[in-house]
């Protein structure tokens, strides 16, 4: 049994627990995910580890609720317990000091990247972190990644916050502005000098919803800037035992679970993710309207 | 007079047959089939027992379990004491006594089966281990003296938990790590409760954990803790790697990510561990088809299909590219697959999943095959017949073609020797691998095989442990492994 130490709701609908794990505390790290169980009658669902702490010995991890068991997990309080938590899961995020990286969260997506994020920036990059959400109140965590980020940038879909739009927005001025300082290079005048040693992107990590990610990988390839996401598959054990999770990277068949989570954004198709994901919508309204029903 | 001895002759080659439920009940349910014999019933299968006094019964059983010895004690109705002698050898009877393959073990060897049925060891190894549970007097053997020695078991299928019970039966202090939320492994996530009812599995590890085996859940060793610092850091003496084969394996056509495609442990975990044959009552979903094409002719496709049909599809169709005689599976799960109304499509291969154009499988293209020269196997090779493609609908499809070895835990044991295909290497009959302390056996070791077989890794492995702890040598030979 695993005990919820602490619970804030972000908003209506997305919730943040820290959850008591000595032993996966003590082993996560950026870019690893877990899986937990409810009770007896549970589903198995992976989330993302957003933080942890090995001292405290716990993990945290950001949730939004969209079906009956994320509904359920929403009521739990400070206190009760989760029957299973499995994990440090999947391969950790590569870090190392690429110079400068771009790091992109949407909506849940923010909790996920924070920690790489802070792992990047520990390791000498120059950060630029972009975080979107459809509203102002769907938006967390905005201190906590100003902290790790050299520059952020929040955007909202409705405008009820920072800037109205979506992340790929301010995505593509920034990969612009890379280029025109490049262009400007073979032209080196003395104003020119300083924007020149501005280094360029080298990476984009982006973290989100899949048709965010998709329009993420869409835009940097316009620029040829490696774009890494991290994948959100349906899975059952997580060890790579059942292939629920199984993606295309590259033409190839992955399993999330064991490959990834983490690709090359450009050789991901995302349509086969999206209609994969889509794949228990009838289940899953029935698990919900007799949940609703109960509540 | 002589006709009535001559009938009892007669009698006497004939195995007293199991009653089962009806097909058509039992394709409505996920009660087990066979209901086990009575004890009449059992007396008078264990009287066709000759006592040989050389049996070679015995011989075909990796776990060496005294066959005539606990025939002996069925045919004088000591049931009691016959399930205590099959458990000298033996943890999981009332498993092994459903799921092994007697065919072409025991029974294989029994001399009674020369002129007729052999003896049905396996229904009476069955039946007196279920006698023994349901009399309520499960027997603890005494504990032994503690050794004071720690050892890791990696892995809580039928090999780890053999060699778990016989390590603790040795006084080692054992610690029994599983990476799902259940112990059992493969008689949990895989075998169907129809042909393993969960409540057995789950006394047979309650009887583990009595002879004081410690289980810890939810462990996925590789990534919680790593091997190395279960044997420097916490403490363990050695360590026995008992994980299973892992990664399902497809064929690499065209459709086979579409929605409705399952690999055969996707479909079978989600109904067997995760319960979803009770959805919504249990939260897991599972697809019920109305058409479904299983793909393969083992035992696990054996029971995704009779999985699919008890989910209550219309019409269950089992692809295979051979011919009936080559399919791997047991004899009685094809016979209970024909008998549910399972339909067989022999010497036929997929080509390719068709989609329906929102990216849900909506049929399967077929290729009609032919068998040409054996192959390595030993099977003669299935060739495609040109041009004879044809296409059916259905709107399940699942694989069932085997495994391929998971990476997850020897990728971070890199003095660990594994075979081009990502199998540990390890002595057969030790269990021995390339890293001191480390041993290692079942699918992990051998690829997709039987439970027996893991257990008598299980047994085998203990033995070495045993024998380790004594001397502390270590020399992997890397000969006599088992391939």
């Amino acid at each position: 049994m695993f005990k919820i130490l602490k619970k804030e709701e972000k908003s209506d609908l997305v919730i943040l627990f820290e959850i008591a794990a000595k032993d996966i505390a003590k082993k996560a790290k950026p870019g690893n995910f877990f899986i937990l169980k409810i009770h007896e009658e549970g589903e198995r669902i992976p989330l993302t580890i957003a933080d942890f702490d090995r001292d405290k010995g716990t993990i945290t991890s950001v949730f939004q609720k969209v079906g009956k068991t994320t509904y359920h997990l929403g009521i739990l309080n400070e206190g009760d317990y989760l029957s299973d938590v499995i994990g440090p899961l999947g391969n950790p995020s590569h870090i190392e000091n690429f110079g400068k990286v771009v790091c992109v969260g949407g909506g849940v997506g923010i909790a996920p990247v924070y920690p790489i994020t802070k792992a990047l920036k520990e390791a000498g990059n120059k950060i630029i972190s972009i975080i979107g959400a459809r509203s102002k109140d769907l938006l967390f965590w905005e201190d906590k990644m100003r902290k790790v980020s050299d520059e952020l940038i929040v955007t909202t879909d409705d405008g009820s916050y920072g800037r109205k739009g979506v992340v790929t927005i301010p995505l593509e001025e920034i990969l612009k502005g890379d280029q025109v300082k490049a262009t400007k290079k073979h032209v080196p005048s003395f104003e020119d000098r300083e924007v020149v040693q501005e280094p360029s992107v080298n990476l984009v990590i982006a973290i989100g919803p899949p048709i965010m990610m998709k329009f993420v990988c869409k835009t940097t390839e316009k620029f040829n800037v490696k774009t890494i996401v991290s994948l959100n598959s349906i899975m059952v054990d997580g060890t790579g035992m059942c292939g629920a999770c199984r993606v295309e990277v590259g033409g190839e068949t992955k399993f999330a679970c064991v490959d990834g989570p983490e690709f090359d954004g450009h050789k991901v198709d995302f349509d086969l993710l999206m209609k994969r994901l889509q794949m228990y919508l009838v289940e899953e309204k029935v698990a919900m309207d007799m949940y609703s029903g109960k509540m | 007079m002589e006709e009535q001895e001559e009938k009892k002759e007669q009698k006497k080659k004939i195995k007293v047959k199991m009653r089962e439920q009806p097909p058509l009940e039992r394709i409505k349910n996920f009660n087990e089939v066979p209901h086990g014999y009575s004890p009449e019933e059992a007396v008078e299968e264990a009287i066709r027992c000759l006592s040989c006094k050389r049996p070679t019964c015995v011989d075909y059983c990796p776990v060496e379990v005294d066959i005539p010895g606990f025939l002996k004690l069925v045919k004088e109705g000591e049931f009691l004491e016959a399930a205590y002698k099959v458990k000298e050898t033996n943890a999981l009877p009332a498993v092994c006594g459903r799921v092994c393959p007697q065919e072409v073990q025991c029974e294989s060897g029994c001399i009674v089966g020369k002129k007729g049925e052999p003896v049905a060891i396996g229904n009476l190894e069955r039946f007196v281990a279920d006698y023994e549970a349901e009399k309520g007097e499960v027997m603890i053997p005494e504990k032994p003296k503690p050794t004071g020695r720690k050892i890791a078991v990696i892995g809580s299928g039928p090999g780890g938990l053999t060699c778990a019970a016989d390590l603790a039966m040795s006084g080692h202090q054992v610690t029994l790590f599983e990476a799902l939320h259940k112990p059992g492994g493969v008689l949990i996530y895989g075998i169907p409760e129809f042909r393993l009812p969960k409540l057995i599995v789950e006394r047979e590890v309650e009887y583990i954990k009595k002879l004081g085996v410690e289980l810890v859940l939810n462990a996925v060793i590789g990534k919680i803790f790593t091997v190395d610092e279960l044997l420097n850091e916490q403490g363990y003496d050695a360590c026995f790697i008992c994980t299973g084969a892992g990664l399902p394996m497809f064929m690499g056509i065209p459709g086979e990510n579409l929605n409705g495609v399952y690999s055969a442990n996707e479909f079978l975990t989600r109904a067997n561990l995760m319960k979803s044959y009770l959805f919504p009552r249990y939260d897991t979903p599972i697809k019920r088809g109305r058409w479904v094409a299983v793909v393969g002719g083992g035992n696990v496709a054996m029971d995704a299909a009779r999985v699919a049909m008890r989910l209550g599809s219309e019409k269950v169709y089992l692809i295979y590219r051979r011919s009936e005689a080559e399919m791997p599976a047991r004899k009685a799960e094809v016979h209970h697959a024909h008998e549910e109304g399972i339909e067989f499509l022999f010497l036929t291969n997929p080509v390719r999943y068709l989609d329906d154009g929102q990216g849900n499988v909506r049929g399967v293209e077929c290729i009609k095959m032919e068998l040409g020269e054996p192959d390595e196997s030993g099977r003669r090779r299935p060739v495609p017949i040109k041009g004879s493609e044809f296409q059916m609908e259905v709107d399940i499809a699942i694989p069932a073609l085997g495994t391929r070895a998971n990476p997850l835990l020897p990728k971070t044991m890199p003095d660990l020797k594994l075979n081009k295909r990502g199998y540990i290497i390890a002595e057969e009959a030790t269990g021995m691998t390339s890293k001191r302390g480390v041993f290692a056996g079942g699918d992990i070791v051998t690829g997709a095989a039987t439970v027996i077989l893991a257990m008598g890794a299980g047994r085998k492995a203990a033995r070495a442990i045993n024998e380790y702890l004594k001397w502390k040598y270590w020399d992997f030979s890397g000969l006599a492994i088992s391939q």
